[in-house]
């Protein structure tokens, strides 16, 4: 560009060209710095929940405390159930740069699986908690764990169903520009969901049962 | 923080944000495997440590391991989409901790300096 603007003979360009995106491999568009703030104001959301959590959590109000409550063998497996698919799902992206489909697939499908098992052991453990009188009504520290892990658990969730979608669609019409940017996204929200996970482990399990 | 965005591993693939080399996302599993095992290995095998230690070990891996994470899973670094995410993050990361550890530090002292009132109201709550 800058070439073409110092070169007299040139015609003079007096906007910018979309060249550099068509090396773009994420389709050429902005949705992926686009999606990146989102997650960044969904970042948010989350540390208002932490905030709210730390807050309060330890106003027990006469009920449960979390080393009575929390089995952190169970939190151990969703631990390493969510990592897991968080790797596998890193496995799938070279596939979809050179074009395979199938492998991509594969991958996408190891990780649904992987966050249906998470889903599934995080509902169990709340319908036991709730089985033991342990539930968001009982104090205000239970109210913020349901809130903040579950708002967590929600956002799994969705990943779940656009990870389907994804899947059906890639059976449907292949990798194409637009099936190639919603798989970026959706690479990117489940690495994030990771993330937050992270703090949800430290802060709510470990650091839970060892105060 | 800026330290893990230079490392070559980030740049194993084709450069772009979103772009997933297949040695970088290696190294980070590895990573993320250990900074996870750790703490769960120092909290479930009972009180080696004290709680106080402990705590801070554990957080400080959740630090490192949040930031293994963006670096190696997001692949964020400081020329994808001409350092905006970057920007954002970094933006991002100083509400957050400014909303977490505000909250709670604002809100400790609250309680501390509260903590007469029960005994004298008795019954009143």
């Amino acid at each position: 560009m800058t070439d073409d603007a110092l070169d007299p003979q040139a015609a003079p360009v007096w906007h910018l060209t979309e060249e550099e995106e068509h090396h773009d491999h994420s389709g050429g568009s902005p949705t992926v710095l686009g999606f990146w703030i989102y997650l960044m104001s969904d970042a948010l959301i989350f540390a208002s929940l932490f905030a709210m959590f730390g807050v309060v959590s330890t106003a027990y109000a006469g009920g449960p405390v979390p080393h009575e409550i929390f089995d952190l063998k169970l939190v151990a497996i969703n631990t390493g159930l969510l990592l897991a698919s968080s790797i596998t799902f890193g496995e799938a992206m070279p596939h979809m740069e050179a074009g395979r489909v199938g492998p991509v697939r594969f991958w996408l499908a190891i990780t649904g699986l992987l966050g249906a098992g998470f889903i599934g052991i995080e509902l169990y453990e709340f319908a036991h908690l709730i089985g033991e009188n342990a539930g968001p009504d009982r104090s205000a520290f239970l109210s913020a764990f349901f809130t903040l892990v579950g708002t967590h658990g929600a956002h799994v969730t969705i990943g779940l169903i656009w990870l389907v979608t994804m899947l059906i669609q890639l059976g449907m019409h292949g990798l194409n520009p637009a099936t190639k940017r919603r798989l970026i996204c959706l690479s990117m929200f489940w690495h994030f969901l990771d993330i937050i996970w992270i703090g949800v482990f430290t802060f709510v399990y470990l650091y839970g049962v060892i105060r | 923080m800026s330290t893990p965005h230079h490392e070559p591993a980030g740049h194993g693939g084709n450069g772009h944000p979103a772009g997933h080399g297949g040695n970088g996302h290696r190294i980070g599993s590895v990573l993320a495997i250990i900074l996870t095992v750790i703490p769960f290995w120092l909290v479930m095998s009972g009180p080696t440590l004290s709680p106080a230690w402990t705590a801070a070990i554990i957080f400080a891996f959740a630090i490192v391991q949040i930031i293994v994470h963006v670096a190696f899973f997001l692949h964020l670094d400081t020329r994808s989409e001409g350092g905006w995410t970057l920007l954002s993050f970094l933006f991002t990361a100083v509400i957050v901790i400014l909303t977490i550890g505000g909250s709670i530090w604002v809100m400790y002292h609250l309680n501390t300096n509260m903590m007469p009132m029960p005994t004298e109201m008795g019954g009143g709550h």
